[in-house]
């Protein structure tokens, strides 16, 4: 696991993928920090968070198309599944290597926040609770691009494909919105959507339900993911 | 070393693999030898555990690579079809990367100085992959096999696409680690197999056809010959004469392909070596002789001929024709 993890690591910065990304990420965020704080004379942190979502739902599956389908493309992954190593322990270096990415962007962007403070109180707690909102639905967002990446030997396919699922996801969220209270189903749409749950974080709470929802969803595609491979050598 | 029981690996109706089995020693080099599409590779992947069967099992020293695939995956060296190779990494950090991958626990440097000795990519070893001609990507694929020095070593296709002089490379290499591993190389081409494989297993149509040591199919495919001989002189002396040469059962003109010679197809009866008496014709009548050719040791004419003649003569052990 440890040798795909740092192979796949490395290969983000051999290739262009891995500066493209945090170049663009570091920018982006650059920007949105000073749209949303220092332009707006505000210290408040939930509207950056809320726009890094959207966001990474358009970055982070740029970060994981290759991952498995240009192993699949280029035959590489024969030597991974000829190899001693368990196919859950080859998607979980996978997944490290994407996340280890974004997660060193989020925490290093995040510091912006400490420019803001000889001017104004930033909420540290609140601070906190969004940075780890936005790291665990980076982890939702990273699972479900390794699961279509691993459906196809299309790079290009794989992130647009990602980018479509997650948009389902946010979209469960303004559905929702558009549902009166009065009816049940809201609820339902509610609890599903990964928007609605990121906005509890944006307000203030630390949700554990929500945590728990994020790691669940997260978990299931990779789960899928390990199947599709499982499921391949039968076929 | 290496055993597989009664294979059978489907696609929907079709059958890929039906019901195969065989044996491999330890330190055996054995050739799988069969056209495109007879089973080969599927062959492969089974062993190495990257397809599963339909049914019927594969054992590398003694494991089930089904049940126990992270146990018996330590046991194997594979070069599939494609070298599995990542462009953008140079070769010394790629077997580096391999090396991790298999979970080595040999002396690194050492053990990688070794290897690319052995493949002689030393003097490439800081280049990108990337960049390497066939030649080289084929030798580090071989290299990234015999990483962790595994005990059965697979080759599949190992010289496709390479020139003659890397053949003969390659070829040379797979010996020497035949002294030391248990090999298995698959291949379309017969002289292949003459060269380097000590056993044979010939697949057509996901069917063993033949399981015997080479030397024995060499003798099967070579009795009863057809021969292409080149003769200047009269051709109504000539044809006649090697009709009458015992051992011929028929002889026939086929034309001139230049000045004053002319060729003649001979079928000669199974047991029957006619070249002698034919060479001994010749000079007799001081009709030189400019061409003697064996016809029909292509891989096509290998499988009629052991399709029509041997069903279960050559190693195969007779069984119930598995209806489709």
């Amino acid at each position: 696991m440890l040798a795909i993890f740092k192979r796949e690591l490395r290969g983000y910065f051999t290739g262009v993928i891995g500066y493209v990304f945090l170049a663009l990420f570091l920018a982006v965020a650059g920007a949105v920090f000073c749209y949303t704080t220092l332009f707006s004379m505000s210290a408040d942190v939930s509207s950056y968070f809320t726009l890094m979502l959207i966001f990474c739902a358009i970055m982070l599956p740029i970060l994981t198309m290759k991952s498995f389908s240009e192993e699949r493309k280029a035959k590489t992954e024969q030597l991974l599944l000829t190899s001693p190593v368990s196919i859950p322990a080859m998607v979980l270096g996978k997944l490290l290597a994407s996340y280890v990415i974004f997660a060193a962007a989020v925490v290093f962007t995040s510091f912006y926040f400490l420019i803001l403070t000889p001017y104004a109180t930033v909420k540290l707690a609140l601070l906190l609770g969004n940075i780890v909102a936005l790291l665990l639905v980076g982890f939702v967002f990273i699972s479900i691009g390794l699961f279509v990446s691993s459906l196809t030997e299309n790079q290009l396919s794989a992130a647009v494909g990602t980018i479509g699922i997650i948009l389902g996801f946010l979209a469960i969220g303004i559905i929702s919105m558009l549902i009166p209270d009065k009816y049940w189903i809201r609820y339902v749409f509610d609890s599903l959507s990964i928007f609605t749950r990121f906005s509890t974080f944006t307000n203030g709470y630390f949700d554990l339900a929500s945590v728990v929802y994020y790691l669940s969803v997260g978990g299931i595609f990779l789960y899928l993911t390990i199947r599709i491979y499982d499921r391949r050598r039968y076929s | 070393m290496v055993k597989i029981e009664n294979l059978v690996k489907r696609y929907g109706t079709n059958y890929a693999l039906n019901d195969i089995s065989f044996e491999i020693g330890e330190g055996e080099i054995v050739g799988l030898l069969g056209p495109n599409g007879a089973g080969k590779s599927t062959t492969m992947n089974i062993l190495t555990g990257y397809l599963s069967s339909t049914s019927g099992a594969a054992y590398v020293n003694g494991i089930n690579i089904l049940e126990e695939p992270i146990e018996a995956k330590k046991y194997i060296g594979f070069l599939p079809e494609q070298p599995p190779l990542y462009p953008e990494m140079t070769v010394s950090e790629y077997l580096n990367f391999v090396y991790e991958l298999k979970g080595c626990q040999l002396d690194r440097e050492a053990h990688l100085a070794e290897i690319l000795a052995v493949v002689r990519l030393t003097d490439v070893k800081d280049r990108l992959i990337r960049n390497l001609s066939k030649g080289y990507k084929q030798r580090v694929g071989i290299a990234q096999a015999i990483v962790g020095d595994p005990k059965v070593i697979i080759f599949d296709e190992p010289t496709v696409g390479l020139d003659p002089k890397q053949i003969l490379e390659v070829r040379n290499l797979i010996r020497t680690l035949g002294k030391r591993h248990t090999v298995i190389l698959s291949t379309h081409i017969l002289a292949e197999v003459q060269a380097v494989c000590e056993r044979v297993i010939i697949i057509n149509k996901g069917e063993i056809i033949a399981d015997a040591k080479t030397d024995e199919i060499t003798k099967t495919i070579e009795d009863g010959y057809r021969y292409e001989v080149k003769i200047c002189g009269p051709q109504k002396d000539v044809l006649p004469a090697i009709k009458k040469l015992s051992g011929v059962i028929s002889v026939e003109a086929t034309g001139a392909r230049d000045m004053d010679s002319m060729t003649y197809v001979i079928d000669t009866a199974s047991g029957a070596d006619v070249r002698k008496p034919l060479f001994a014709l010749c000079a007799t009548n001081a009709w030189p002789m400019i061409g003697l050719y064996p016809v029909g040791t292509d891989l096509e004419s290998v499988f009629i001929k052991l399709v029509d003649t041997s069903d279960g003569k050559i190693g195969v052990k007779t069984k119930s024709k598995r209806s489709r």
